[in-house]
């Protein structure tokens, strides 16, 4: 049997319709996946995203052990703050896509995409350094409030300075009289924040901000919208978008690896691969003719199969057809003319920019 | 949820409706909501040829694929066109704005052979 939130009840009660993601029973949608992506883009939206794992590092040995398995720069990152980056094999490849949350040097959050919660720390554990590891991915709730007026909402529940806590910052606080890490982080390109809270204080809590938000008409929303959400600003999704065969380069997330930094898991790899150039890139396209491209569908040039979609759907704010996929990198520059076959036919694709929806002062 | 009396259905949630010589086809309301919202759907073209059970076309949500069968065989005489641009008519009325084709039967046997909304309505709670 699927493993179940501690909000699973309240989504019953929400008449959610539940499906199974990565071993979990998760809501898929409330009242419509294209209602509760526009009440996140344009108000407020709720989602339960307690399948999330978070892994702690804590000791005086914490963050140099995670600045060693960790892709991006952690002597960057001040108490307070957060950072996203990868966790890579020797070989390079990714283990999984990962947030940090720096509480201080000596107490480090790592929040896990949920199907890698085992795995993850298995290979954090394997790679502690000395450091105090621990899976407490059972003991959080996680909530994320998203779209432009989930500061007005949150406000009404906390008498932390939400002010003060700037994008990708966090801080401790009380909401509805829960105690939370309070982050600005999310995963749906709009102001928003993400809450991780006691598990058993997560319905609480759940029910204090939909209360709260009634008057800017909040939703709660499920991972259909989170992924359309997450799709229109291209952000990879594990799994999908990359996997322990793919790299951070090919992924099209080398702002994330700081080769420059010193010595990490992967890097030796990661170096040799940007010296010897890459195979593949992961690039975002458009659809230029009617159809849906999905995971999985052969991206063609000429006749021959070149690439593969590894995300694909119709972008409820800009009305067309988007999706990512890996290519050759001579055909992945903006304006490349492709095809993504579907159903066996070939239906034109264009190479576009990404993020393909630009959010105004993000 | 919604089965209108006077239609016929198949196993995998078309319905179809006489309409003088023609047999008028579409998708139930249950399909509709199974589905969640409609953003693309790809239909045959008039003079096309659809045979009974076999996939005429396809309907997507955002997140599904489904295939479209056809409840009887025959000839496309008519496509609803309009649903290219709007195909959120399949969910905001499935039986009547949200039709899809519409078929010159071969064998207008066919039609007698679907289930009446009794039989449907029993098929579709057996589906939970």
């Amino acid at each position: 049997m699927a493993l179940r939130t501690p909000l699973y009840a309240t989504h019953l009660r929400h008449a959610a319709r539940m499906v199974e993601f990565a071993g979990w029973d998760m809501p898929v949608q409330y009242a419509g996946l294209i209602e509760e992506h526009e009440a996140v883009r344009s108000a407020v939206g709720l989602f339960d995203v307690s399948h999330m794992g978070e892994v702690v590092f804590r000791g005086p040995k914490a963050l140099a052990a995670l600045q060693a398995v960790f892709t991006n720069d952690l002597s960057k990152v001040a108490d307070g703050q957060a950072q996203y980056g990868c966790l890579c094999r020797d070989d390079g490849g990714i283990v999984d896509d990962v947030v940090i949350y720096r509480r201080t040097a000596e107490d480090l959050l790592v929040c896990v995409n949920a199907a890698n919660r085992q795995k993850d720390f298995d290979w954090l554990k394997a790679h502690a350094g000395g450091a105090d590891v621990r899976n407490e991915s059972d003991d959080w709730g996680q909530v994320a409030l998203q779209g432009p007026k989930a500061v007005q909402v949150l406000r009404r529940l906390t008498s932390t300075n939400l002010d003060a806590i700037g994008t990708y910052r966090h801080a401790p606080g009380t909401v509805a009289g829960v105690p939370c890490l309070v982050a600005r982080t999310g995963y749906t390109g709009e102001d928003g924040f993400e809450l991780f809270c006691p598990a058993a204080q997560s319905e609480p809590l759940w029910n204090a901000l939909m209360e709260a938000g009634r008057p800017e008409g909040i939703q709660p929303a499920g991972l259909g919208c989170r992924d359309t959400l997450r799709l229109e600003m291209a952000y990879r999704l594990y799994g999908s978008d990359m996997d322990d065969q793919t790299s951070p380069l090919e992924a099209g997330l080398a702002w994330v690896v700081k080769l420059d930094k010193g010595e990490f898991v992967g890097r030796a790899a990661l170096l040799k691969q940007k010296e010897q150039g890459l195979s593949r890139k992961l690039v975002g396209f458009q659809l230029t003719e009617p159809g849906i491209a999905r995971h999985g569908h052969p991206v063609v040039r000429d006749g021959r199969t070149v690439g593969v979609v590894t995300s694909g759907t119709r972008s409820p704010s800009l009305k067309t057809s988007i999706g990512l996929a890996y290519v050759p990198p001579a055909l992945a520059a903006e304006g490349s003319a492709l095809g993504v076959e579907i159903r066996g036919k070939p239906v034109a694709a264009t190479v576009v920019k990404t993020p393909f929806l630009s959010r105004k002062g993000h | 949820m919604t089965i209108p009396d006077d239609l016929k259905y198949t196993k995998d949630h078309e319905w179809a409706r006489q309409k003088g010589s023609k047999v008028v086809v579409g998708i139930t309301d249950f399909a509709q909501d199974q589905l969640g919202d409609v953003v693309f759907v790809e239909l045959p073209a008039v003079g096309d040829e659809v045979k009974r059970g076999e996939s005429f076309g396809v309907v997507e949500s955002t997140k599904a694929v489904s295939e479209l069968f056809a409840p009887v065989s025959g000839k496309v005489v008519e496509v609803n066109s309009p649903l290219a641009d709007a195909p959120e008519s399949i969910n905001e009325d499935p039986y009547e704005e949200g039709w899809m084709i519409a078929i010159e039967p071969s064998n207008p046997k066919e039609l007698t052979e679907l289930l009446d909304a009794k039989a449907y309505k029993a098929h579709v709670d057996e589906q939970g």
